[in-house]
């Protein structure tokens, strides 16, 4: 499709990262993005096919297929807007911040191409109250592209409030429709998001600058790497007790010890956090796992965003899983009853536990608690929560053993490994 | 088939519901209603569309699902 595919073999490597960042560069290296010329429909049917044998899924963290999301707005008819959906409000995440600073072009290229596909008149590119240099750069891009045929729709910059929850794809769509970061119940997921009248597709910063390389590059590229079931490449944060945190870009099924060793581990981890504050610990037992969803759901974890937290040998997993239960239960929306009561009470189970300050009925009343909350929300943080907990009791077992017998371990009061908001902002200002 | 949905944004706990349809509905320790997601019953169909009827915040539905295969 178009002059690009022909001057990219499909054998070239694939990557999203490491690519001009002002649009001149852009353009030279990769080509122009390419969007419709003449027939909307030949080119439409092209770009259609090329995703769908992509395989290419969601990049923030469900993994639902772009292709059939894109059906999905399409379906709800023309005059939609494609929203960037820029607001990584992971604390472990830098991925998308880093491509909006260093390759702002690519995820536009992203968006416009999806607005061509879908019909929709509008870009709007969602970055944090709080995130000024991302915006001055994406504002920068912006402007770079504005009138050119790079970007036939308007692309426009939107602030939302720096919340956990503002960043769910209902609670963005939410947002610009209204002003209030609540993200809605949705039985039916076929149904397109709506801002007012209009149908929205949202989509991860990473998951529209695969789109954009895709639509140059052909399927065959991005399906070069990966696994045949779990295709492409994919960005990971890795944080934690390491010499050199930061984003790596990896083909997916890369064995998790293999990424970690990136970023230069200071010891043998103790355990990984993989798949985000809403993810789940994995044991050593699990280090060589494929970082894929399939492999990382029969460990226990899901790949979630890409984030990999390890976890140094002198660190209480408890402690640090009470820290993020606690913050967890600080970012809920406040609209299910299950999450406003249910990850506060769980939150504190699980700090008696990592305290020592453990009674009869906790490890009893802490399993209940967690059956309860889960999958009992609008959105899926509440069930984040729970698998985050549920992994914690069962990769730090032997350490729940020697809390519940009340003596809190010797690595229970240093600082965390983590890294949290230090001032997260709350209410729905 | 029908099932009982519950819009868990809506609920505010009242807890009509359980008391209606004990049998499909019960109360987690905060008085939010749990329901196990599975086809009612023929019998208790009747009494279940007059628990979302009397519900005070709308939010119970029943939805009709065909059976797969």
């Amino acid at each position: 499709m178009g002059s690009a595919s022909d001057t990219l073999p499909a054998t070239k490597r694939y990557r999203i990262l490491g690519h001009p960042t002002d649009l001149a560069g852009h353009v030279a290296t990769l080509g122009p993005v390419p969007l419709p010329a003449s027939s909307l429909r030949v080119w439409r049917e092209g770009f259609v096919s090329a995703l769908e044998a992509s395989g290419l899924p969601g990049r923030g963290g469900a993994g639902f297929p772009a292709a059939i999301k894109l059906a999905v707005a399409h379906s709800a008819g023309g005059r939609g807007v494609v929203v960037v959906n820029g607001m990584e409000s992971e604390p472990a995440s830098d991925k998308d911040k880093l491509l909006l600073l260093r390759s702002p072009h690519l995820v536009l290229d992203g968006a416009q191409l999806l607005a061509a596909a879908s019909g929709a008149r509008n870009v709007t590119v969602c970055v944090p109250l709080d995130r000024d240099h991302v915006a001055t750069a994406v504002s920068t891009a912006i402007a770079e592209r504005a009138g050119t045929r790079h970007a036939p729709v308007p692309e426009t910059l939107a602030r939302p409030p720096s919340r956990f929850i503002a960043g769910e794809e209902s609670a963005l769509a939410a947002w610009l429709d209204s002003g209030a970061s609540l993200p809605a119940f949705r039985p039916d997921k076929g149904m397109p998001l709506r801002i007012g009248r209009q149908s929205a597709l949202v989509h991860n910063a990473e998951t529209l600058a695969h789109v954009a390389m895709i639509a140059r590059t052909g399927s065959d590229a991005f399906r070069a790497h990966g696994l045949i079931e779990d295709p492409g490449t994919c960005l990971v944060t890795i944080s934690g007790a390491v010499e050199n945190p930061g984003v790596v870009e990896v083909d997916r099924g890369t064995p998790l010890i293999d990424i970690v060793q990136r970023a230069t581990p200071h010891q043998a981890p103790q355990a990984l956090l993989v798949g985000g504050y809403g993810g789940a610990w994995v044991g050593p037992e699990h280090f060589a796992t494929p970082y894929a969803s399939l492999s990382l759901r029969a460990a226990g974890s899901s790949a979630g965003v890409g984030i990999v937290v390890v976890l140094g040998p002198d660190a209480c997993g408890l402690m640090e899983s009470a820290r993020i239960a606690h913050y967890l239960a600080g970012q809920s929306a406040g609209q299910c009853g299950p999450c406003v009561y249910g990850l506060p009470a769980v939150a504190d189970d699980v700090a008696r536990l990592a305290q020592g300050r453990v009674d009869v009925t906790l490890m009893a009343r802490l399993d209940r608690r967690l059956q309860e909350v889960d999958g009992r929300g609008a959105c899926r943080h509440p069930d984040g929560a729970v698998q985050l907990v549920r992994s914690a009791l069962r990769v730090f077992a032997a350490d729940v053993r020697v809390h519940a017998a009340g003596a809190p371990c010797a690595h229970a009061d240093r600082p965390t490994q983590l890294r949290f908001p230090t001032l997260p902002l709350t209410g729905g200002a | 088939m029908i099932r009982v949905v519950i819009d868990p944004v809506a609920c505010d706990a009242y807890g009509f519901c359980a008391e209606l349809l004990p049998e499909a509905i019960t109360l987690d320790e905060w008085g939010y209603p749990i329901v196990d997601g599975t086809p009612l019953p023929p019998e208790l169909v009747e009494v279940a569309r007059r628990a979302a009827r009397d519900c005070p915040r709308r939010a119970i539905t029943l939805r009709e699902r065909k059976a797969r295969g």
